[in-house]
């Protein structure tokens, strides 16, 4: 059986060109306001979703979208009401695949298992977990697997040729990979550095590769669409929410249409990025 | 090792039961795995052992005296109280051993940048001690609640050389000092050492500093053994992350004679919800690399925790203490602010030493235990820092101006 991650991937190289990813954090600035930004993303150009699922210590991420998990969890967010967001968002779009991104003790909290059975049942394909690399494959990637649910894990510039077969084991979906030693959000991705990493691991893999980290801007994000098959915009998103907000951390109107807009940008120049 | 004891662990994942494990993002896996090679073959390296011991007692001072309290003892009318000195140490607590340590290992892993999380400041003035005697580049980060409470060692700090970096998200203490040096060091990872001052984070660091630490323990066994001649029948000390007391009792733990008595910051009173006390109040969850009990809510979110002493304001604790706090070897006991301070006076008045506030909790347990315990019973105490630092602390809780 193909999930939903494997026919889109297909469905890209079919028509001879990368996706682009959208990373925005459940919850933020608040519930309302992020369901009408997710609803939006597919029609804005987003060929996969990535919902953070926020955390109160979240150690790999920068400024941005720490501060957007803070504004999340400040809102009421929490595990049980993302899966609900998830279900939501299912009942009129049974065909772009979402990713839950997050660290593991909300999700440990929660149950691993029952939080594994709630979230195919809300219609989630894919998990992130930042803190769970191959070494604590007993934890949560495989019991996702065995339900079905794709397990995408991260390889980095620090993995290099001894430590990717580990890293690639157990990955099903696409892999993630992190373009920059770093933090979300600070540092920008090189396309040119990028790519030979990427010519390395597809030596060892024949899974979709999505580029992350340090995508700003519609002129990044084609210059890494032509070397990926995918590129994952999160914190410059992140931004423009934090940008419509007033004084008082309230959405200003406007918000839901500026991030909208700002993916239809970066969506046209990942469609375009190839001849 | 004997088949049965308790001090083997932890296992090769990194375990101690439930506990302990590798919960990092790939960016580091790769850079822990080579500091656990380097730890594995320094720790077999005779050579290593005998540098080390050549700094812990040419640089450091030690052994640390065990000194018996006569003046509490005889206030408290019960059990023998003996002080383990380690506030005697250079940088004035026990930070010192695990520091020493691992910069030993950082220069033979050929880093030459250092970076640490600091709450009270004394971890971050010994690992800024140890990097200007071996010449690296450091840099603290230190919550900027715990910059205002500890101006004294923030400045000691900024004197040996080290930049100080003021931490302004979450609570603006410890645990979010240590996200941002995660964060650096997801960032700087080829060039750079995480000196990690407790017996937290993912492994092998819970091992390797009670492994540093544990000279606490060995010293005091001999010295009860040579003062005595038996071993002492009850270990007092405080957890914040905890490692002041796994360095006293983990040389202790296959002698079941020895009760081990962890102390909790209960910072205003355990049903205030502002308070530190993870194994008392806290339930098993992963933060900072590894799982063990943690202060959090319903849905897994860190509580804020809460304690007048800023080396104790950490909502998690060791996962080692976790797992022999599970299968009964440890007891856990807790104390408040108030206590705290009560105690810190009543060393100063009776036994001329002013105990850091982290101490003054297992003084403060002590006080309440001692007098039910019989004449002849022997309790260490770890008086693993010394007060100086927080003498602004406890003179805004007299109503004094310094």
């Amino acid at each position: 059986m193909t999930t939903r991650i494997e026919r889109r991937f297909a469905e890209l190289r079919r028509d001879g060109r990368a996706g682009l990813v959208t990373f925005l954090v459940s919850g933020d600035p608040d519930i309302p306001t992020f369901e009408r930004l997710l609803e939006g993303l597919p029609a804005a150009g987003a060929d996969l979703v990535e919902v953070g699922m926020p955390f109160s210590d979240p150690m790999a991420d920068g400024p941005v979208i720490q501060a957007a998990n803070a504004r999340a969890l400040g809102a009421g967010i929490t595990l049980a009401r993302t899966l609900e967001i998830v279900r939501r968002f299912r009942d009129h779009d049974r065909t772009t695949p979402l990713v839950l991104m997050g660290y593991y003790n909300p999700i440990w909290a929660y149950g691993r298992l029952r939080f594994l059975d709630d979230a195919v049942d809300a219609g989630v394909d894919g998990l992130i977990v930042v803190d769970l690399p191959p070494e604590e494959d007993e934890e949560l990637c495989l019991p996702a697997l065995e339900r079905g649910l794709d397990f995408i894990r991260l390889a980095t510039p620090t993995t290099d040729d001894a430590r990717l077969p580990k890293v690639l084991q157990n990955v099903r979906g696409f892999l993630y990979y992190v373009s920059l030693t770093g933090i979300t959000g600070v540092k920008d991705a090189v396309a040119e550095a990028v790519a030979p990493r990427l010519a390395r691991i597809r030596r060892h893999t024949a899974l979709p590769i999505a580029v992350g980290f340090g995508v700003k801007t519609p002129e990044q994000a084609a210059a890494i669409a032509r070397i990926a098959d995918a590129v994952v915009v999160g914190s410059t998103l992140v931004a423009e929410v934090a940008a419509h907000l007033d004084e008082d951390g309230r959405p200003r109107r406007g918000l839901v249409a500026a991030v909208h807009a700002k993916v239809a940008a970066l969506a046209r120049a990942v469609r375009e990025a190839r001849p | 090792m004997r088949a049965n004891s308790l001090r083997t662990g932890p296992d090769e994942r990194g375990r101690f039961g439930l506990y302990g494990g590798r919960f990092v993002p790939e960016t580091l896996m790769p850079c822990i795995l080579e500091l656990e090679a380097a730890y594995e073959e320094a720790k077999r390296d005779p050579a290593f052992q005998a540098e080390l011991d050549g700094w812990l007692s040419d640089y450091v001072g030690r052994p640390s005296p065990l000194y018996f309290a006569e003046r509490l003892t005889a206030e408290l009318g019960g059990a023998k109280i003996y002080l383990k000195r380690d506030e005697l140490n250079h940088t004035g607590a026990h930070k010192i051993n695990n520091c020493i340590g691992q910069i030993l290992l950082a220069r033979r892993m050929g880093k030459k940048r250092v970076i640490a999380e600091t709450g009270a400041g004394q971890h971050g003035v010994a690992t800024a001690t140890v990097c200007a005697r071996f010449g690296l580049q450091c840099v603290i980060y230190m919550g900027e609640r715990d910059i205002e409470r500890q101006q004294p060692n923030v400045f000691r700090m900024r004197l040996l050389g080290a930049e100080v970096r003021p931490v302004s998200s979450g609570s603006r203490t410890l645990k979010d000092a240590m996200n941002e040096a995660l964060r650096d060091w997801v960032t700087n990872v080829e060039t750079t050492f995480y000196l990690i001052g407790s017996v937290a984070g993912p492994h092998p660091y819970p091992a390797m500093v009670r492994d540093f630490q544990s000279v606490i323990g060995r010293e005091t066994r001999a010295q009860m053994l040579a003062k005595e001649g038996r071993l002492p029948d009850v270990l007092v000390a405080a957890v914040g992350g905890g490692s002041n007391a796994m360095g006293l009792f983990h040389p202790f733990l296959d002698d079941p004679g020895v009760r081990l008595i962890a102390v909790e910051a209960a910072g205003e009173g355990l049903d205030t919800g502002l308070h530190a006390a993870a194994m008392s109040r806290g339930r098993p969850g992963i933060l900072h690399g590894s799982r063990s009990y943690l202060l959090q809510d319903e849905d897994g979110q860190v509580i804020e925790p809460h304690s007048i002493s800023a080396g104790l304001d950490y909502p998690g604790i060791g996962p080692e203490h976790a797992w022999l706090k599970d299968i009964g070897r440890l007891e856990v006991t807790t104390a408040t602010d108030r206590e705290a301070l009560e105690a810190f006076e009543l060393l100063a008045r009776l036994e001329g030493i002013l105990p850091a506030l982290e101490p003054a909790h297992a003084l403060a347990a002590t006080v309440k235990l001692a007098p039910a315990l019989p004449k002849d019973a022997l309790v260490v105490v770890n008086l693993c820092g010394r007060g100086d630092k927080d003498v602004y602390t406890v003179a805004r809780h007299r109503g004094v101006r310094l």
